[in-house]
């Protein structure tokens, strides 16, 4: 492979990883909170891909495409959620949000 | 034989720039979505983390999985973001006024721990393992050799996430038609 070598990508991978956990952890609205789990999401993918390269076998890019499926369900759900918060007219802040009851 | 060396150094160079400037990109708009206070200008700056990470999956010979992000992400993902954004209406949020500051500061210690922990899994896993790499046929990574991986080694999770997507679906429909139930329940009562 050309370029830099697999560690590049695993250090990009586990930086952009953090960066969506620290996201999770600072931000209270909960759009945001879905989007730094989309960056999360992302740091997992490039490593799976990283790694697919590396020993030349395509299971890591099926798994990568199964990551992706399933970051767009949590996604459908997770904004179902908000606009049913935001239907009932809650506030959008999950700091307050602290009550599983309906 | 020189002109060779030559020609395959260059050509070293210009993938370490796209390399550069794709990591330095996506960094940058990972920043972004974690820092702006409207949501709508996140979900903008995560477009731009997505497709940085498409030009990085191409430099990783993985041309299916580009163009699937592409898709999937900006062209779906993102548009179900902007469009929930746009009916919740406008919200502002600074990104650093999280509760007290030792929240915030504690926030900030965990998520290193997280990235130390990452950083020193990894490296004591590869230690030396990932010196070298397998070459790959120009056929690794096409639509092609995902679909065949997909229809022969990989059906039943091919199936599995058809069955997930499906479900996933009827229960973000469900969430959405819920309240209104209740909300019509209340008003009868």
């Amino acid at each position: 492979m050309s370029g830099p070598g697999t560690n590049w990508y695993l250090a990009l991978a586990a930086f952009l990883f953090g960066l969506g956990a620290l996201g999770v952890l600072i931000r209270r609205n909960p759009l945001i909170v879905l989007l730094s789990l989309e960056l999360m999401l992302n740091g997992g993918n490039l490593a799976l891909i990283a790694f697919s390269r590396h020993f030349a076998n395509g299971a890591g890019q099926i798994f990568g495409l199964a990551v992706m499926a399933v970051a767009a369900s949590e996604v459908c759900v997770g904004l179902g959620l908000v606009v049913a918060i935001n239907r009932k007219k809650l506030p959008l802040d999950v700091d307050r949000l602290s009550e599983l009851r309906g | 034989m020189s002109s060779l060396v030559l020609a395959t150094s260059a050509g070293n160079v210009v993938v370490w720039i796209v390399w550069v400037v794709a990591g330095f990109s996506c960094l940058a708009s990972g920043v972004a979505v974690i820092s702006f206070s409207n949501p709508f200008y996140s979900a903008l700056a995560l477009i731009g983390n997505l497709v940085s990470l498409a030009v990085m999956y191409l430099l990783l010979s993985a041309e299916f999985v580009a163009a699937a992000q592409v898709l999937v992400y900006a062209g779906a993902v993102v548009v179900m973001f902007l469009f929930v954004i746009a009916y919740v209406g406008p919200q502002r949020e600074e990104a650093w006024s999280g509760g007290p500051s030792w929240r915030t500061f504690g926030a900030v210690l965990a998520a290193g721990a997280l990235l130390t922990e990452i950083v020193v899994a990894i490296s004591l896993a590869a230690e030396g393992s990932l010196g070298h790499d397998y070459t790959v046929d120009s056929a690794f990574g096409t639509p092609s050799y995902i679909g065949q991986l997909f229809l022969t080694d990989h059906l039943l999770a091919f199936e599995i996430t058809s069955i997930v997507l499906l479900l996933a679906a009827v229960g973000g429909v469900i969430l959405g038609a819920h309240s209104r139930r209740v909300d019509s329940a209340r008003k009868e009562t």
